[in-house]
């Protein structure tokens, strides 16, 4: 599509955008990933999950990590998270190695995975407790938070009687509580409808302008990664390697009518370049299905 | 006919038509003994001697069967002497309901005063502790264990295997043993029950705990949580509704080994208050005792189900959050 609109390259910057990158590289490194590897014993053998991933982040970016299914960008996410450990390399948080999960790094997952046995404050109030603070801080702390993704009238209300989006904002607020360094969030708008799913990336925005945080965000939407995301790592599958690091070049603040921009466009054209490449051949299996399409209505009768 | 065929068809929904199904499902039964006791034609295989008349071995109050009645009244016509009279009547040890209510009534109410005759009520109340004490001392090993088996891998396949094997040993089997090492009394009878639920115990909520979303464990992990209080923050309350689901369901278990525990060692409890009834073929009270058994234990689960949607209140229509 991108030949016919004549779009322009999307390493073109212009002068706003190039002085925003620039000073996101004046910012000190938060995270620094070297060499890393992820193997694991599956039935078939050793597989090769990640494979030589290095990339860095500096504080307050916000980077997108996007890739075809099976890139392993989950596993990353696992490994940052300290949930899982790699098999070769290492992760550098604030320059020290990651040995483990711990507060400074929030999680937000796919599935909310909130406490279903407390209610959305006392969800909020659990990272705190766990970390020491008194009963009466832990609930100012989380009341305020919950102020800030809109779910005060709501703080004694039990995670399922929430909407699917409510219950991903009380997982933000709860991993935001812990005031930590890096929020890492693994598809998290993935199970939301499409409406749900555009108020909560502007949602996300607005907390992410407004509270001292660094975002890697994992999706497989395309869209996604473009309007949120500074710059959105491009893995490719089998074994998860980094393809790119791409620098978005629409400008901030970021509008839904954006998606229609020249850097829009021409950023999900390359993306779509990276991700979608020629049809890869079919799997064994795949190619075994062979409809045979049989015309069960009356031939005058058609639909298109 | 095809009127009620929708109705049941129609899934029964509605709280009055579930409540009107569920009363029917003790109804039926109910209509079919009632029908098999007072209607004549149906069964009623034997005859009540009312009058002997001159045959010999026949007594009053004696349960004969109908062909010899039958016989035994042609027998007499033809020598001419005076033919037996007797009513329809089912076998000994099928009562009417009745007399069962009857029964219960009396035991209930006026309970036998002689201490050869056990008293329903003490009976009961005897078989009762026997099931709190084991259950309770099962699920103070069985919980712990099954928790920890469940929790951490290694821990697991440690202790599994061996508890596989030993819930293939039938608990009445150690019967013998248990009156060896604890006595005649009621130490044989708890350990019988303790012995019969454990092993199942740990094994059925070591996998209640495994069924715990991966994913909350983590959540708390990436949250600052540590060591022992994911276990106390984070495990046993994920999995509490489902372990006390777990708990009713080994509390009815622990009833079924209640019957053989009380054989051990000097009989008691409910079941030594039956093998005396059906002794002296007091049958109704026999049936009154194994009603009270049922009624005591599904009144317990339904107590113990209404207690539940307190103690839980985000365990209903939760599919996950």
């Amino acid at each position: 599509m991108n030949r016919e609109l004549n779009l322009p390259s999307y390493l073109d910057q212009s002068a706003v955008v190039r002085a925003r990158f620039q000073r996101i590289r004046e910012r000190e490194l938060i995270l620094e990933v070297r060499k890393l590897g992820k193997r694991y014993a599956g039935a078939q053998g050793a597989v090769e999950a990640l494979r030589d991933i290095s990339f860095s982040i500096h504080r307050r970016e916000f980077v997108c990590v996007i890739g075809p299914s099976g890139c392993g960008k989950s596993t990353l996410v696992r490994i940052l998270a300290g949930l899982e450990r790699p098999s070769a390399g290492e992760v550098l948080l604030d320059g020290k190695a990651v040995a483990g999960p711990g507060p400074d790094r929030g999680m937000v997952f796919q599935g909310y995975s909130l406490f279903p046995w407390l209610t959305v404050k006392k969800n909020v109030m659990f990272g705190p407790e766990m970390n020491g603070y008194g009963k009466s801080e832990a609930e100012r702390d989380a009341l305020m938070w919950l102020d800030l993704v809109g779910l005060s009238r709501f703080a004694n209300a039990y995670p399922h009687e929430l909407s699917g989006g409510m219950r991903q904002r009380v997982a933000i607020a709860r991993a935001l509580i812990n005031q930590p360094r890096i929020l890492l969030m693994d598809e998290p708008f993935g199970a939301l409808d499409a409406q749900t799913r555009a108020k909560m990336q502007m949602h996300l925005l607005e907390v992410w302008k407004n509270v001292d945080v660094t975002v890697v965000f994992i999706t497989h939407d395309l869209d996604e990664a473009i309007y949120l995301a500074d710059r959105i790592l491009v893995l490719k599958a089998h074994p998860g390697e980094v393809q790119e690091l791409i620098e978005v070049p629409v400008p901030r603040p970021r509008q839904p009518a954006q998606s229609l921009s020249a850097e829009f466009l021409a950023t999900k054209a390359r993306l779509e370049e990276l991700i979608h490449p020629a049809p890869p051949p079919e799997a064994e299996e795949e190619r075994a299905i062979k409809p045979h399409m049989i015309r069960f209505t009356n031939v005058a009768d058609n639909v298109e | 006919m095809g009127v009620i065929f929708k109705w049941l068809a129609d899934g029964g929904q509605g709280a009055r038509r579930r409540v009107l199904l569920g009363v029917g499902s003790f109804l039926l039964p109910l209509l079919a003994w009632c029908l098999v006791s007072y209607v004549p034609f149906i069964w009623h295989s034997k005859v009540l001697i009312t009058d002997p008349g001159d045959v010999d071995y026949f007594q009053v109050d004696m349960r004969v069967d109908r062909s010899m009645f039958r016989d035994e009244v042609s027998n007499m016509e033809k020598t001419h002497q005076a033919p037996p009279v007797g009513t329809p009547a089912n076998p000994i040890y099928l009562p009417a309901p009745g007399a069962v209510a009857h029964a219960f009534y009396k035991d209930f109410v006026h309970p036998s005063p002689y201490t050869d005759t056990p008293s329903l009520p003490a009976s009961l109340w005897h078989s009762i502790k026997i099931i709190f004490w084991g259950f309770l001392i099962s699920s103070l090993i069985g919980v712990p264990l099954g928790i920890l088996s469940g929790t951490y891998p290694a821990f697991g396949r440690l202790s599994e295997p061996f508890i596989e094997f030993f819930r293939y040993l039938p608990a009445p089997a150690f019967g013998a043993l248990a009156v060896a090492i604890l006595g005649i009394f009621d130490g044989p009878k708890i350990a019988i029950i303790v012995i019969g639920t454990l092993f199942q115990q740990v094994l059925i909520i070591a996998n209640t705990t495994r069924k715990l979303e991966a994913t909350l464990v983590e959540a708390a992990r990436t949250l600052g949580t540590k060591r022992l209080r994911l276990l106390t923050r984070v495990v046993v309350p994920g999995i509490l509704p489902d372990l006390y689901r777990d708990q009713r369901i080994l509390l009815g278990w622990a009833w079924t080994y209640l019957i053989v525990a009380e054989l051990i060692g000097t009989s008691s409890g409910i079941t030594w208050f039956i093998t005396q009834q059906a002794r002296y073929q007091h049958f109704a009270d026999v049936y009154a005792a194994i009603i009270t058994i049922g009624i005591v234990g599904f009144g317990t689960d339904w107590v113990l189900a209404r207690i539940a949607r307190r103690l839980f209140p985000w365990d209903r229509g939760l599919i996950h959050a």
